[in-house]
Protein backbone atom coordinates (compact mmCIF):
# COMPACT_ATOMS: atom_id res chain seq x y z
CA UNK A 1 0.00 0.00 0.00
CA UNK A 2 2.39 2.50 -0.92
CA UNK A 3 -0.25 4.92 -2.38
CA UNK A 4 -1.61 5.49 0.96
CA UNK A 5 -1.81 9.11 2.01
CA UNK A 6 -3.58 8.57 6.10
CA UNK A 7 -2.71 12.35 7.29
CA UNK A 8 -3.97 13.97 4.75
CA UNK A 9 -6.98 11.77 4.29
CA UNK A 10 -7.83 11.98 8.07
CA UNK A 11 -7.25 15.69 7.98
CA UNK A 12 -9.47 16.28 5.02
CA UNK A 13 -11.93 13.85 6.52
CA UNK A 14 -11.90 15.76 9.80
CA UNK A 15 -12.64 19.09 7.92
CA UNK A 16 -15.34 17.63 6.40
CA UNK A 17 -16.79 16.30 9.14
CA UNK A 18 -16.80 19.44 10.55
CA UNK A 19 -18.26 21.31 7.23
CA UNK A 20 -21.45 18.31 7.80
CA UNK A 21 -21.75 19.40 11.25
CA UNK A 22 -22.11 23.23 10.47
CA UNK A 23 -24.69 22.68 7.58
CA UNK A 24 -26.62 20.58 10.31
CA UNK A 25 -26.46 22.89 12.94
CA UNK A 26 -27.61 25.42 11.42
CA UNK A 27 -29.90 24.88 8.33
CA UNK A 28 -30.85 21.49 10.13
CA UNK A 29 -30.46 19.38 6.70
CA UNK A 30 -27.85 16.53 5.71
CA UNK A 31 -25.14 17.24 3.81
CA UNK A 32 -25.41 14.99 0.76
CA UNK A 33 -23.78 16.16 -2.20
CA UNK A 34 -26.16 14.17 -4.44
CA UNK A 35 -29.30 15.41 -3.18
CA UNK A 36 -28.30 19.61 -2.90
CA UNK A 37 -27.14 18.82 -6.99
CA UNK A 38 -30.75 17.32 -7.62
CA UNK A 39 -32.37 19.56 -5.47
CA UNK A 40 -30.50 22.29 -7.00
CA UNK A 41 -31.42 21.73 -10.32
CA UNK A 42 -35.01 20.45 -10.15
CA UNK A 43 -36.46 21.58 -7.09
CA UNK A 44 -37.51 25.48 -6.10
CA UNK A 45 -37.42 24.43 -2.27
CA UNK A 46 -34.26 25.78 -0.97
CA UNK A 47 -32.56 26.34 -4.21
CA UNK A 48 -30.65 29.47 -3.38
CA UNK A 49 -29.18 27.56 -0.51
CA UNK A 50 -28.51 24.74 -2.39
CA UNK A 51 -26.85 26.26 -5.27
CA UNK A 52 -24.44 28.21 -2.65
CA UNK A 53 -23.13 24.99 -1.06
CA UNK A 54 -22.22 23.89 -4.88
CA UNK A 55 -20.69 27.15 -5.80
CA UNK A 56 -18.73 26.73 -2.10
CA UNK A 57 -17.96 23.29 -3.55
CA UNK A 58 -15.88 25.06 -6.18
CA UNK A 59 -14.86 28.03 -4.05
CA UNK A 60 -12.82 26.19 -1.32
CA UNK A 61 -10.56 24.69 -3.65
CA UNK A 62 -10.00 27.73 -5.57
CA UNK A 63 -8.77 29.55 -2.44
CA UNK A 64 -6.93 26.36 -1.24
CA UNK A 65 -5.11 26.11 -4.62
CA UNK A 66 -4.55 30.03 -4.29
CA UNK A 67 -2.84 29.90 -0.86
CA UNK A 68 -1.16 26.27 -1.46
CA UNK A 69 1.90 25.74 -3.04
CA UNK A 70 1.51 21.87 -3.56
CA UNK A 71 0.43 20.56 -7.46
CA UNK A 72 -2.86 19.14 -7.84
CA UNK A 73 -3.30 15.96 -8.85
CA UNK A 74 -6.15 14.90 -11.02
CA UNK A 75 -5.55 11.75 -12.81
CA UNK A 76 -9.39 10.72 -15.00
CA UNK A 77 -9.44 8.70 -17.77
CA UNK A 78 -9.45 10.72 -20.99
CA UNK A 79 -12.03 8.40 -22.80
CA UNK A 80 -15.40 9.90 -23.11
CA UNK A 81 -17.70 7.26 -23.65
CA UNK A 82 -16.62 5.64 -19.66
CA UNK A 83 -17.15 9.32 -18.52
CA UNK A 84 -20.40 9.79 -19.73
CA UNK A 85 -21.87 6.18 -18.69
CA UNK A 86 -20.45 6.74 -15.52
CA UNK A 87 -22.11 10.25 -15.08
CA UNK A 88 -25.01 8.60 -16.12
CA UNK A 89 -25.21 5.98 -13.64
CA UNK A 90 -23.95 7.83 -10.71
CA UNK A 91 -26.57 10.67 -11.31
CA UNK A 92 -29.16 7.61 -11.87
CA UNK A 93 -27.99 5.41 -8.94
CA UNK A 94 -27.61 8.13 -6.63
CA UNK A 95 -31.01 9.56 -6.54
CA UNK A 96 -32.50 6.12 -6.86
CA UNK A 97 -30.20 5.05 -4.26
CA UNK A 98 -31.38 8.81 -2.37
CA UNK A 99 -27.26 9.31 -1.22
CA UNK A 100 -24.43 9.08 -2.52
CA UNK A 101 -20.36 8.71 -0.46
CA UNK A 102 -21.56 11.80 1.68
CA UNK A 103 -25.18 11.13 2.32
CA UNK A 104 -25.26 7.61 2.85
CA UNK A 105 -21.56 7.27 3.54
CA UNK A 106 -20.73 9.89 6.02
CA UNK A 107 -23.79 11.49 7.35
CA UNK A 108 -25.52 8.15 7.19
CA UNK A 109 -23.30 5.94 8.99
CA UNK A 110 -22.92 8.87 11.79
CA UNK A 111 -26.85 8.37 12.21
CA UNK A 112 -26.63 4.48 12.40
CA UNK A 113 -29.06 4.32 9.86
CA UNK A 114 -28.85 0.60 8.64
CA UNK A 115 -30.24 1.37 5.54
CA UNK A 116 -27.18 4.14 4.80
CA UNK A 117 -24.91 1.54 5.91
CA UNK A 118 -26.21 -1.07 3.79
CA UNK A 119 -26.26 1.47 1.21
CA UNK A 120 -22.86 2.12 1.50
CA UNK A 121 -21.23 -1.29 1.44
CA UNK A 122 -23.54 -1.90 -1.64
CA UNK A 123 -21.85 0.64 -3.48
CA UNK A 124 -18.09 -0.06 -2.31
CA UNK A 125 -18.88 -3.47 -3.27
CA UNK A 126 -19.89 -2.76 -7.12
CA UNK A 127 -17.31 -0.49 -7.53
CA UNK A 128 -15.02 -3.28 -6.05
CA UNK A 129 -17.26 -5.69 -9.02
CA UNK A 130 -16.19 -2.88 -11.48
CA UNK A 131 -12.80 -2.07 -10.98
CA UNK A 132 -11.97 -5.65 -10.84
CA UNK A 133 -13.43 -6.42 -13.90
CA UNK A 134 -11.98 -3.29 -16.00
CA UNK A 135 -8.69 -4.61 -14.73
CA UNK A 136 -9.17 -7.72 -16.40
CA UNK A 137 -9.62 -5.70 -19.67
CA UNK A 138 -6.09 -3.57 -18.98
CA UNK A 139 -7.84 -1.05 -17.76
CA UNK A 140 -6.67 0.96 -14.05
CA UNK A 141 -3.58 -1.23 -13.84
CA UNK B 1 -29.99 35.06 4.93
CA UNK B 2 -28.09 34.02 7.81
CA UNK B 3 -29.13 30.48 6.26
CA UNK B 4 -27.55 31.14 2.87
CA UNK B 5 -24.43 32.01 4.14
CA UNK B 6 -23.74 29.18 6.10
CA UNK B 7 -24.77 27.09 2.85
CA UNK B 8 -22.13 28.64 0.81
CA UNK B 9 -19.34 28.47 4.28
CA UNK B 10 -20.02 24.53 4.59
CA UNK B 11 -20.05 24.45 0.88
CA UNK B 12 -16.46 25.59 0.84
CA UNK B 13 -15.45 23.74 4.34
CA UNK B 14 -16.47 20.76 2.25
CA UNK B 15 -14.55 21.63 -1.05
CA UNK B 16 -11.44 22.09 1.26
CA UNK B 17 -11.77 19.19 3.61
CA UNK B 18 -12.24 17.03 -0.17
CA UNK B 19 -9.18 18.79 -1.98
CA UNK B 20 -6.84 18.27 1.36
CA UNK B 21 -8.33 14.74 1.49
CA UNK B 22 -6.70 13.68 -2.27
CA UNK B 23 -10.21 12.36 -3.03
CA UNK B 24 -10.52 14.75 -6.39
CA UNK B 25 -8.26 13.38 -7.77
CA UNK B 26 -10.19 9.97 -9.11
CA UNK B 27 -7.18 7.96 -9.41
CA UNK B 28 -7.20 8.18 -5.48
CA UNK B 29 -11.13 6.12 -5.89
CA UNK B 30 -9.97 4.26 -8.25
CA UNK B 31 -6.89 3.13 -5.63
CA UNK B 32 -9.49 1.77 -2.82
CA UNK B 33 -11.87 0.17 -5.16
CA UNK B 34 -8.86 -1.53 -6.28
CA UNK B 35 -8.41 -4.01 -3.64
CA UNK B 36 -6.39 -6.53 -5.38
CA UNK B 37 -3.98 -4.69 -6.92
CA UNK B 38 -2.22 -1.90 -5.35
CA UNK B 39 -5.04 -1.18 -2.94
CA UNK B 40 -4.96 2.50 -1.10
CA UNK B 41 -7.29 2.99 1.78
CA UNK B 42 -6.98 6.08 2.12
CA UNK B 43 -10.94 6.98 1.76
CA UNK B 44 -11.06 4.84 5.04
CA UNK B 45 -9.48 7.73 6.49
CA UNK B 46 -11.16 10.26 4.88
CA UNK B 47 -15.17 8.84 5.80
CA UNK B 48 -13.43 7.60 9.34
CA UNK B 49 -12.19 11.43 9.67
CA UNK B 50 -15.93 12.80 8.84
CA UNK B 51 -18.28 10.24 10.88
CA UNK B 52 -15.78 10.57 13.94
CA UNK B 53 -16.76 14.30 13.88
CA UNK B 54 -20.20 14.09 13.02
CA UNK B 55 -21.34 10.85 14.94
CA UNK B 56 -21.15 12.26 18.15
CA UNK B 57 -22.29 15.55 17.08
CA UNK B 58 -25.42 14.07 15.73
CA UNK B 59 -25.81 12.35 19.27
CA UNK B 60 -26.06 15.16 20.84
CA UNK B 61 -28.46 16.87 18.40
CA UNK B 62 -30.85 14.01 18.23
CA UNK B 63 -33.65 14.98 20.12
CA UNK B 64 -33.89 18.42 18.95
CA UNK B 65 -36.90 19.61 16.54
CA UNK B 66 -35.11 22.69 15.07
CA UNK B 67 -31.77 23.54 14.43
CA UNK B 68 -29.95 27.07 15.72
CA UNK B 69 -30.88 29.16 13.09
CA UNK B 70 -34.47 27.83 13.50
CA UNK B 71 -35.12 25.25 10.86
CA UNK B 72 -37.15 22.07 11.24
CA UNK B 73 -34.54 19.10 11.89
CA UNK B 74 -35.16 17.56 7.87
CA UNK B 75 -34.08 13.80 8.14
CA UNK B 76 -34.51 10.80 5.93
CA UNK B 77 -38.23 9.18 6.38
CA UNK B 78 -36.76 6.20 4.28
CA UNK B 79 -36.30 3.71 6.51
CA UNK B 80 -35.35 -0.48 6.09
CA UNK B 81 -34.22 -1.87 2.97
CA UNK B 82 -36.03 -1.71 -0.40
CA UNK B 83 -35.38 -2.49 -4.41
CA UNK B 84 -34.64 1.17 -4.79
CA UNK B 85 -31.80 1.79 -2.54
CA UNK B 86 -30.05 -1.51 -3.18
CA UNK B 87 -30.20 -1.31 -7.16
CA UNK B 88 -29.57 2.28 -7.20
CA UNK B 89 -26.35 2.27 -4.72
CA UNK B 90 -25.67 -0.81 -6.75
CA UNK B 91 -25.85 1.36 -10.36
CA UNK B 92 -24.00 4.36 -8.26
CA UNK B 93 -20.98 2.23 -7.15
CA UNK B 94 -20.79 0.90 -11.43
CA UNK B 95 -20.40 4.46 -11.93
CA UNK B 96 -18.36 4.99 -9.00
CA UNK B 97 -16.21 2.63 -10.10
CA UNK B 98 -15.95 3.44 -13.83
CA UNK B 99 -14.41 6.78 -13.58
CA UNK B 100 -13.63 7.55 -9.66
CA UNK B 101 -15.86 10.21 -9.32
CA UNK B 102 -18.57 11.25 -7.27
CA UNK B 103 -21.12 13.83 -6.71
CA UNK B 104 -18.43 15.74 -4.29
CA UNK B 105 -15.17 15.75 -5.98
CA UNK B 106 -17.42 16.23 -9.28
CA UNK B 107 -18.35 19.91 -8.47
CA UNK B 108 -15.21 20.17 -6.86
CA UNK B 109 -13.59 19.46 -9.83
CA UNK B 110 -14.97 22.62 -11.88
CA UNK B 111 -12.49 24.01 -10.15
CA UNK B 112 -9.32 22.53 -11.64
CA UNK B 113 -10.75 24.09 -15.07
CA UNK B 114 -11.27 20.04 -16.38
CA UNK B 115 -13.47 20.28 -19.15
CA UNK B 116 -14.11 16.67 -18.66
CA UNK B 117 -16.22 16.92 -15.73
CA UNK B 118 -18.36 19.19 -17.11
CA UNK B 119 -19.57 16.30 -19.11
CA UNK B 120 -19.54 14.14 -16.75
CA UNK B 121 -22.28 16.81 -14.36
CA UNK B 122 -24.23 16.57 -17.51
CA UNK B 123 -24.44 13.07 -18.15
CA UNK B 124 -25.45 13.01 -14.12
CA UNK B 125 -28.04 15.75 -14.64
CA UNK B 126 -29.79 13.22 -17.09
CA UNK B 127 -29.17 10.27 -14.78
CA UNK B 128 -31.13 12.17 -12.07
CA UNK B 129 -33.92 13.27 -14.30
CA UNK B 130 -34.36 10.04 -15.68
CA UNK B 131 -34.59 8.34 -12.12
CA UNK B 132 -37.83 9.94 -12.01
CA UNK B 133 -39.21 7.49 -14.51
CA UNK B 134 -37.81 4.32 -13.33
Amino acid sequence: MYNLTPYSALSGGIIIGFSVVLYFYTTGRLAGISGIFANALTSKTNRTSNLLFLLGLVIGPLGYFFVSSEPVKFEITNSYILIIIAGFLVGLGTHMGGGCTSGHGICGISRFSFRSIVATITFILTGVITIFILQQFGIYL
Amino acid sequence: MSEKLFSLLSGIIFGVGLVISGMTNPEKVIGFLSITHNWDASLIFVMGGAILVFAPFFYLMKNKDTSSLGFKINLPQMKGLDKKVLIGSSLFGVGWGLVGLCPGPAVSSIALFEPITLIFLSAMFVGILISKYV
